[in-house]
């Protein structure tokens, strides 16, 4: 029951997110913070973090098929695919979960228990729309972009691991990597995306806005946000493979 | 002029005002006084309408806040100002941004005669020269100075304090409770202030409302306080040693 009432309650949130905002001008101001805040100072972590993966990806998949009998541009294929499918879109977006959504809820808790979204109601302003929406919007913009430069990064990771290891040929590497080249595996990636960055950006906010107490109820709820949004994630994850893939 | 009729407000089970009527006229400081837990905030947020009554009515001049539209709604909350127990400053934004929200919020001015009002408000609570600082950099006396900056810079006819000098030393605690008292003479506002401090009581309880176990048990001014025999306030108020001695002087003094 105390779940359900959570969904309800979620689902009461956004139908006050997707309002006309009051005011055009500060929208705009605030959509601007909001893609510097969870975009921008995102960029660093994913480019560092799918550079890396993407050699690991590339060396593991070489180390692991050193049949005669299996090609080696079956490593390059092998490191575009999974990164395409699966480590760009879902673990880049488990790992905005935990950075950006513990960011969104310990500001708006953090707004909550110090009275500061009272102060909006009582000036009269929407303050879930003034808060969540350009939240939600900055991200379902920006983490596409941050989302294809991570797999590019991934690639490039994979090709620099062959070509300073010497483990593979990097020029069999890179033939694999353009094999076969799909480009309804990206426009999946991307689909799958706006649904994560929706839900990064909506149930971290939902967990601030709603918390009760003082820093150490903020703590808790961050903890809880980055756990749920990962969970949401996953689920979300398999359904949308199971539609949009078989 | 707010006019509260037989107002009731509860929690679950938990009865928190019970029938409370009384009414507060412009251009005075009223004063709400209690206990911890006898209702006072939770009658100061009914009023500025983050609560809804469960029963009886407030009144803003003549205009009963049920009967009120959404656009209504929002007019009334323009014409609110209120100042927050821990200040409720935006804490990302300069002291300039968090004035000129409301203004950015509600009105179509240029950013020019938007700044001139900023400065203007921020120099009627001594403040001038701080345009640029993030609350933290400021002492809890500047951050209050500046909840009330932004509480008056849309021209409020209502000004709502709750516990404005609580965590001040007493020095900053009457330049605070001066302020509110003068500049709601001098802008006619409708003020209510919720406090504990006994000084403010002295100070600028021009009305004086207090309240016990959800009920008004007593309201007057600051010379009346002085004079009642209502049990529950004098033990309330003269709890201290210093302030019966205060009170024993006054009597004397006007026997």
């Amino acid at each position: 029951m105390n779940y359900l009432s959570h969904v309800g309650k979620y689902f009461l949130m956004l139908s006050q997110v997707f309002r006309r905002p009051q005011r055009g001008r500060v929208f705009k101001e605030a959509l601007l913070r909001e893609m510097d805040e969870l975009g921008l100072k995102s960029l660093g972590i994913i480019m560092f973090i799918s550079f890396f993966i993407g050699g690991v990806i590339a060396l593991q998949t070489a180390l692991n098929i050193d049949s005669p009998f299996i090609p080696q541009y079956l490593i390059g294929f092998a490191t575009k695919r999974s990164i395409i499918l699966e480590f760009a879109p879902t673990f880049c977006s488990i790992i905005l979960a935990g950075k950006v959504g513990s960011y969104i809820t310990s500001s708006i808790g953090t707004m909550r228990v110090t009275e500061q979204i009272d102060a909006l109601e009582v000036m009269g302003i929407n303050s879930i729309n003034h808060l969540v929406f350009p939240k939600v919007l900055a991200t379902v913009f920006f983490y596409p972009f941050l989302i294809v430069l991570a797999m590019f990064l991934g690639i490039l990771g994979g090709w620099v691991a062959g070509v300073t290891s010497g483990i593979f040929s990097h020029v069999d590497f890179l033939y694999g990597v353009q094999l076969q080249f799909d480009p309804f595996l990206v426009k999946y990636a991307l689909i799958k995306t706006l649904v994560f960055a929706f839900l990064i950006a909506t149930v971290p906010s939902y967990h601030g806005y709603y918390v009760k107490g003082g820093s150490i109820a903020v703590g808790k709820a961050s903890t809880q946000s980055v756990v749920w949004t990962i969970i949401l994630i996953v689920i979300a994850n398999y359904f949308l493979t199971q539609m949009l893939l078989t | 002029m707010i006019e509260v009729n037989n107002l009731h407000k509860g929690f679950n089970d938990v009865q928190v005002l019970k029938g409370i009527t009384t009414t507060f006229e412009p251009g005075k400081t009223s004063l709400i006084i209690g206990q911890s837990g006898s209702g006072k905030t939770v009658f100061l947020k009914s009023l500025i309408g983050l609560h809804t009554p469960e029963q009886g009515t407030i009144s803003y001049d003549g205009k009963l806040n049920i009967d009120f539209t959404l656009e209504q709604k929002r007019e009334w909350r323009q014409e609110i100002g209120m100042v927050f127990q821990g200040s409720a400053l935006f804490d990302s934004q300069t002291v300039q941004e968090n004035v000129m929200f409301p203004l950015k919020m509600f009105t179509k001015q240029p950013e020019d005669e938007m700044l001139d009002r900023v400065n203007f408000v921020l120099k009627r609570v001594d403040l001038e020269n701080s345009n640029f600082k993030l609350p933290a950099e400021l002492s809890g006396g500047m951050q209050k100075r500046v909840a009330i900056a932004r509480a008056i810079v849309m021209n409020p006819k209502y000004l709502f304090c709750d516990e404005p000098n609580s965590g001040l030393d007493p020095n900053t605690a009457i330049l605070i409770d001066n302020l509110v008292q003068e500049i709601t003479h001098e802008y006619q506002i409708t003020t209510v202030i919720n406090t504990h401090d006994m000084n403010s009581v002295m100070e600028i309880g021009e009305k004086i409302v207090f309240l016990k176990d959800g009920v008004k048990a007593w309201e007057g001014t600051k010379d009346d306080i002085f004079k009642t025999d209502n049990e529950s306030v004098v033990k309330f108020v003269y709890s201290s040693k210093l302030f019966k001695k205060v009170r024993e002087a006054y009597l004397n003094e006007t026997k």
